[in-house]
């Protein structure tokens, strides 16, 4: 008999989506990101890469050993969280970096708490502001054979000119993954239309920033200065691929949107007023603390439980 | 002899204050950035601790019951003022990192719960044993997160460098953050420790798992050394009071 044909209480609309199935699709859309980062940054980014996500998938293998519990490595989620690290990674690390940086992600910020699904905070990115505030000189330090000196973030802010078509494209220096707007946005564009995110998060995160940049960033509505916060620094890379993250997400319709909103405005004050010219990923750290509580402020009154009456 | 032994160990073991009572937090993290801090901070409040356990012992039948806590605040900053003055003229590297957290041993809740638990209702010799259990207790705890902080952020202990050159220092660690990571982990050794040894069949009720003993805002309804039932409101907050002391007072006898 098919399992189709098994009677049993509900659910009973089914699909053949697991965890596995979606974080493989959002492995093959950070595909293109991570490619242009190889080809922007040499082998070293490759090496980086290849350590930090077998770091990241043993340390899960390696826990789950120790602790006699069920390998949960075939999920790919270990996978998702070391290819996103590596790429918040500059391609001028050592590869101790990458391996520093995935055992903490994993053991600390993911299975401490219980594993997939229960982590608090998003673990990629735990990891990146662990090694951003012990290794800063390190992690800050993007001179690479092809590129030198500072990210265009930190021009921006000094006052230089940057060029917008190249950090479109993703030609400057920064972090192994987010440098290419274009090959973010193809891979965000691979997750919007298998329906594993939808633009609500990153849709409110990147007009509210938009709209704080321009009251409170002193350009006015000035088209080159926003699209240059846009496509410089891991804004995209955090909105599509980090922000959306079902485990730190709100669940909630509402609650997506106002966590959009928040992280919007946070990572405007980081970028303006804070002493760095990035903060994409303290501003999601934080708005991951802050879920539970805008999913209790954004419950849904459930049905028969007042409401208006007609 | 043996009650002092008893309180000795009860302070630097059983009842640890910083891995298994979980007090005196603030200075805990907030001082341990090098051994040196830790171990500078552990002292100091031993002496404190052991100088108040003292004299609110003598004055234990003197002290109206209503004014108790004033009045052991009273004996207490007068130690810290003696103290802190001590420190800034004789050494006054450590009066420098220590900084504001020395006037702040006044409010350590580890002194002020001695005080109230244990000195206010026991004689003089066994509160001095008490008070330097405790704070060889505390002292090691500090010293233990010091180390361990200063090994991994700066590659030292006790400002002699043992890591290899090629080491670089995970500042993180010398940051507030670092102290949470090192405190939970040392507690959770513990704790590991605690329950191999259950296993084994050892008697290890008295190590409690940093409960604290706060019963009262305690979810734990299954809890054997639960002293408060929120069912019975006021009448249990007496009988919890009473078997406070009972488990006070077979831990003098035993």
């Amino acid at each position: 008999m098919s399992d189709l044909m098994k009677v049993s209480s509900n659910p009973h609309v089914r699909s053949k989506t697991d965890t596995g199935s979606i974080m493989l699709t959002v492995v093959i859309a950070l595909l293109p990101a991570a490619g242009f980062g190889i080809y922007n940054f040499g082998l070293d980014a490759l090496i980086l890469i290849l350590v930090t996500v077998a770091s990241t998938v043993l340390t899960e293998f390696l826990f789950e050993k120790v602790c006699k519990r069920k390998v949960t490595i075939g999920d790919y989620s270990a996978v998702v969280t070391g290819l996103l690290l590596a790429m918040n990674l500059p391609a001028s690390a050592p590869w101790w970096i990458g391996v520093v940086g995935g055992v903490f992600a994993i053991l600390v910020v993911k299975m401490l708490f219980g594993g997939l699904g229960q982590n608090f905070m998003n673990p990629a990115l735990g990891g990146r502001c662990f090694l951003l505030i012990s290794f800063t000189s390190i992690m800050t330090n993007f001179d690479c054979d092809a590129y030198a000196g500072a990210t265009p973030l930190a021009n921006l802010k000094s006052g230089e000119a940057v060029c917008i078509l190249d950090m479109v494209v993703g030609r400057t220096a920064g972090t192994i993954g987010e440098t290419s707007m274009i090959a973010i946005v193809i891979g965000a564009c691979i997750l919007i239309l298998m329906g594993i995110i939808d633009l609500r998060i990153p849709g409110s995160y990147i007009v509210s920033f938009v709209i704080f940049i321009s009251i409170f960033g002193s350009h006015g509505l000035n088209w080159a200065y926003i699209s240059a916060h846009l496509a410089g620094g891991g804004l995209m890379l955090g909105a599509f691929f980090m922000a959306t993250d079902y485990v730190t997400r709100p669940i909630t319709k509402n609650g997506q949107y106002l966590f959009g909103i928040l992280l919007g405005i946070l990572t405007g004050i980081f970028r303006i007023f804070g002493p760095s010219s990035e903060g994409v990923s303290y501003a999601i750290i934080i708005g991951n603390l802050l879920v539970p509580l805008i999913e209790k402020i954004t419950l849904p009154t459930a049905f028969g439980k007042g409401g208006a009456r007609v | 002899m043996n009650n002092v032994k008893e309180r000795l160990v009860n302070g630097i073991i059983k009842e640890n204050p910083t891995f298994v009572l979980m007090l005196g937090m603030c200075p805990t993290l907030a001082v341990t950035t090098s051994a040196v801090n830790g171990l500078g901070m552990g002292l100091t409040t031993m002496v404190v601790l052991a100088l108040s356990n003292v004299f609110i012992s003598l004055l234990r039948n003197i002290i109206p019951d209503k004014v108790r806590i004033p009045a052991f605040i009273v004996i207490i900053a007068s130690f810290v003022t003696v103290v802190e003055l001590l420190l800034q003229g004789y050494i006054p590297f450590l009066y420098d990192a220590l900084g504001i957290y020395i006037p702040l041993i006044v409010v350590n809740c580890i002194i002020l719960g001695r005080a109230e638990a244990y000195a206010y209702k026991n004689p003089v010799l066994s509160s001095l044993f008490d008070g330097i259990g405790m704070g060889l207790g505390f002292s090691v705890a500090l010293t233990c997160i010091g180390a361990v902080r200063e090994l991994l952020g700066a590659g030292e202990i006790f400002g002699i460098h043992v890591m290899p050159e090629s080491f670089v220092p995970v500042s993180i660690f010398i940051m507030a953050p670092g102290a949470f990571f090192v405190l939970a982990v040392l507690t959770a050794i513990q704790n590991k420790v605690k329950i191999n040894g259950e296993k084994k069949g050892k008697d290890m009720s008295k190590i409690q798992s940093g409960c604290g003993n706060d019963c009262m805002n305690c979810s734990d309804a299954d809890c054997t050394h639960r002293l408060y039932d929120e069912k019975a409101d006021g009448t249990n907050k007496k009988a919890a009071g009473s078997k406070d002391e009972q488990t006070k007072e077979e831990k003098k006898n035993g």
